[in-house]
């Protein structure tokens, strides 16, 4: 392999040849895929709980989605953003108490159970309810599963629950176990949550730790001739460095969730034989956020929380932390959700002599040293972009006379300080918009929070017409009115600012142009990859 | 034998308080085990409640500490909570591919180290011994995560003569031989990184007792019997500058132990250090002290096999132990 790069890059001449040949097969085989072969992508982490109907966290699907599936997943162009996975229709009432769900028939478990509505109606009321991170939220109300025949799934609710939600929650929230393997059993320390045992394409073999997860083909897989690949094994490669130096010595053939950093991209999309691709994560958004203790007097008067908005210059926030990769967000809802997105909000546009204004105004005179208060700002530090924010953050404060004192912690530390101890006053945050705002958006403003809840308000925000918009929609059926209720919601969020929306972000996913059929659904990366192929 | 049970002995209140601290310092660092957790996954109250619950991390630390060594004491490193695994079993995965770094490495910065210490030394003040002396010396200066990646970069990416990270080839089923050289060839560019960081020290130390020998009288000696060159430097000068290089290996096995944290996480390598560094991450307590006690372990056997050898090359080391 390596002498077939250094002819095609020692000769001009021959590389133009080899990319005319590499293309045209490219566009050939495009209707048929190659069958069989490796992929190898790059891993960050080792989930401790690999089970996705427990933990719904991208770090959990990026490797078990393949072996466990929900009952719908996203697409880009079906009905209602949804494409039929375990489930193949679902109907939701008229009073919306309940939703019935048609099942995929001659579905088999990998240990060669059938699939039934069973396995549907124990993972709902014993797995999503009472166990899953997000679930506990979105399945609070269900009271019971009726499973009248082996592939219908009736679930009821003992309060109105908007369809729309439970829609909206198909593809991350829905991950069905096995009844016949965790029945009887502590769900939560069963062993199965390492080895899984699913419906997907693939089976999880084998799990070496530090090194590796591969995975094998489902000869029984219920896809017409899928998947392509006969095995997907995940390299753990903690270092960042370490992803784009294996994929450019072809050690690996993808590195998705940004594992390759921004800063590489440049460079690294020069490289022959290597994509770029920054499609696939439209279903995953992230929100840069400020979060604001409003327990600090300053920072509980909107004047103050106005002229932070207007220090900040998101376009320059975009360009040079996210260097370009990112958009300037309006407000709690990001830009590229066709449903509830209304960018008919308040804007604070950048204008440091208006933010001056605005602190004068609220009674901070800057004193000898052209200080008007101090404070302390946690950036999170889970990503590169949110510690650079924290930085730029400071700056931006310091040019309206606010010092900001940076507090870098690590994830166990920044978790404790801010969400249980409330020990800030700003706080840097990277929420995920899940593609309802009910999921894990209101709960950001949402008073009435006990201590120590991750990725929600700590702050001690409380407005009771914010309060109020989020328990209407919460049971409002009709889709278009509870639309209604978000839109109203967005624009109370904006105006009195409980925290400030900076930037939306999303994922990179960097690959050998080998790999087929990347990124073709807006949760690629945690989607199952029975189509993905390589092209030999 | 004496030296040896008396060396055991000396350790176990080193240990008692390498476990104490340690223990301590993590007690100290904010966020526990569930914070860790739930930082990454989210959750809400009755979930964060239940996990403290059945983590044992809604006990005060005395107890915690107690049961800690209390199960120690029942020669049982205990479960750790992040794997979901007993500790024993975890430690006992990783540690051999941090020996093969860390003796690898070790060989390599001992050998080569001394052996340019030789050159250096068998002219002090030549220009040799003046180029010697410095070039290890601003590789010394260097980062050790800086030189691992300048490494890969180079020879991974580039060249492609070595794999850029792991221990193995990924599930490639090779056994004997052929697995062998498959991990050794993983190791070149990690043992590399890691000992030529060391070099220099041995390097130094070589040169210094070489150049202060030389003005020994039996080294005059030696010359005016007509003795060639390369056989004083040798036999005579080489050799007992030799023994302070033996402490020092000693020595420096801890410190190696800590420079393999950075290089199995540039390189991608399931060892000791790296678990280490999840375990701080995680909160792991159980499993960080696991990984201190048996590297205190491993330092002090090496540094008692370091005293023995040091006792058969100069015996009046192993004379004087014996009969104080």
């Amino acid at each position: 392999m390596s002498d077939f790069r250094i002819s095609r890059r020692g000769v001009l001449a021959g590389s133009a040849f080899l990319l005319a040949s590499t293309a045209l097969p490219g566009t050939l085989w495009a209707q048929t895929p190659t069958k069989g072969g490796r992929l190898i992508v790059a891993s960050d982490s080792e989930p401790r709980n690999l089970n996705p109907a427990i933990v719904a966290s991208n770090g959990v699907f990026f490797i078990a989605s393949k072996v466990i599936e929900p009952l719908a997943e996203a697409s880009f162009d079906s009905k209602d953003g949804l494409e039929p996975r375990l489930a193949v229709s679902w109907e939701g009432s008229e009073d919306g108490r309940s939703v019935t769900f048609k099942l995929r028939e001659n579905v088999t478990w990998h240990d060669g159970k059938p699939f039934t509505s069973a396995d549907v109606a124990f993972s709902a009321l014993q797995v999503w309810k009472p166990l899953q991170n997000l679930g506990r939220v979105v399945f609070k109300d269900l009271e019971a599963v009726d499973t009248p025949d082996a592939h219908t799934a009736v679930f009821r609710f003992s309060k109105p629950t908007p369809f729309q939600l439970i829609r909206n929650a198909l593809p991350a929230l829905t991950s069905v176990v096995a009844k016949h393997i965790y029945e009887g059993s502590d769900i939560a320390e069963n062993p199965a949550n390492t080895a899984l045992v699913g419906t997907g394409p693939f089976k999880l073999a084998e799990h070496k730790a530090g090194e590796y997860y591969r995975l094998e083909r489902n000869d029984k897989y219920w896809g017409e001739g899928e998947p392509h690949l006969d095995e997907i094994v995940y390299r753990v490669l903690p270092d960042r460095a370490a992803a784009a130096g294996a994929l450019e010595a072809e050690e690996i053939h993808l590195a998705a969730f940004s594992a390759v950093p921004l800063a590489d991209l440049a460079r690294i999309s020069k490289v022959p034989g290597i994509e770029v691709v920054t499609k696939g994560y439209e279903g995953l958004t992230y929100q840069l956020v400020v979060e604001i203790n409003h327990r600090r007097k300053e920072l509980a008067d909107l004047k103050v929380r106005q002229a932070i908005a207007h220090a900040i210059d998101k376009d320059f926030v975009v360009k040079t932390v996210f260097l370009g990769y990112a958009a300037p967000a309006t407000g709690p809802v990001p830009q590229n959700d066709k449903q509830f997105y209304t960018k008919d909000v308040p804007a604070y546009a950048f204008d440091p002599a208006k933010a001056n204004a605005l602190l004068d105004e609220a009674g901070y005179k800057r004193d000898a040293n052209g200080t008007r208060f101090k404070l302390k700002l946690l950036p999170a530090p889970y990503f590169n972009e949110t510690k650079q924010f924290g930085d730029y953050l400071r700056q931006a404060l310091a040019a309206i006379g606010i010092d900001a004192q940076i507090v870098n912690n690590d994830a166990a530390a920044h978790q404790k300080a801010v969400y249980t101890d409330h020990d800030f006053d700003l706080a840097v945050a990277p929420p995920v918009f899940r593609g309802d705002p009910a999921i894990s958006t209101t709960i950001l403003v949402q008073s009435g929070i006990p201590d120590g809840v991750p990725f929600s308000n700590q702050g001690g925000y409380k407005n009771a017409e914010i309060d109020a918009l989020i328990e209407k929609a919460s049971e409002t059926i009709d889709a278009e009115a509870r639309t209604g209720l978000y839109r109203e919601f967005q624009k109370k969020v904006v105006e009195d600012l409980p925290l400030i929306n900076v930037a939306e972000w999303s994922f990179i996913t960097v690959a050998r142009d080998t790999v087929k059929n990347v990124s073709n659904n807006p949760r690629w990366a945690v989607s199952n990859w029975a189509d993905t192929y390589l092209e030999t | 034998m004496l030296l040896l049970r008396r060396r055991l002995i000396g350790a176990i209140p080193v240990l008692l308080i390498v476990v104490i601290g340690t223990f301590l310092l993590l007690e100290a660092a904010p966020g526990d085990a569930v914070d860790a957790y739930v930082g990454m996954t989210g959750g809400d109250a009755g979930l964060i409640a239940e996990l403290r619950q059945t983590w044992g991390l809604d006990q005060p630390a005395l107890a915690r500490l107690a049961a800690y060594f209390w199960s120690l004491a029942h020669l049982d490193l205990g479960y750790s909570v992040t794997f979901s695994r007993p500790i024993r079993d975890v430690i006992l995965e990783r540690l051999p591919n941090t020996l093969l770094l860390m003796g690898s490495a070790t060989a390599l910065s001992f050998g080569v180290g001394s052996l340019l210490g030789i050159a250096a030394g068998a002219r002090p003040g030549s220009f040799r011994d003046r180029f010697l002396s410095i070039g290890p010396l601003a590789l010394y200066a260097v980062p050790g995560f800086w030189l691992g990646l300048v490494l890969t970069v180079l020879f991974s990416v580039q060249l492609r003569w070595f794999p850029s990270s792991g221990i193995e080839t990924i599930a490639s089923g090779k056994t004997g031989v052929s697995r062998a050289l498959d991990i050794a060839q993983h190791l070149v560019l990690p043992v590399t990184a890691l000992g030529i960081i060391y070099l220099a020290l041995y390097l130094r130390v070589m040169r210094a007792g070489m150049a202060e020998i030389w003005r020994m009288d039996f080294v005059l000696a030696a010359r005016a019997k007509g003795i060639s060159r390369r056989r004083i430097v040798w036999r005579h000068v080489a050799r007992n500058a030799l023994l302070p290089l033996v402490t020092i290996l000693g020595l420096q096995s801890a410190a190696m132990l800590g420079g393999s944290v950075v290089i199995e996480s540039v390189f991608s390598i399931p060892g000791l250090g790296r678990l280490a560094q999840e375990a701080v991450g995680s909160r792991d307590t159980p499993l960080l002290l696991g990984i201190i006690l048996v590297s205190a372990v491993l330092v002090i056997l090496i540094n008692l096999v370091v005293d023995m050898l040091y006792a058969v090359l100069d015996p009046r080391v192993g004379a004087s132990e014996e009969s104080s």
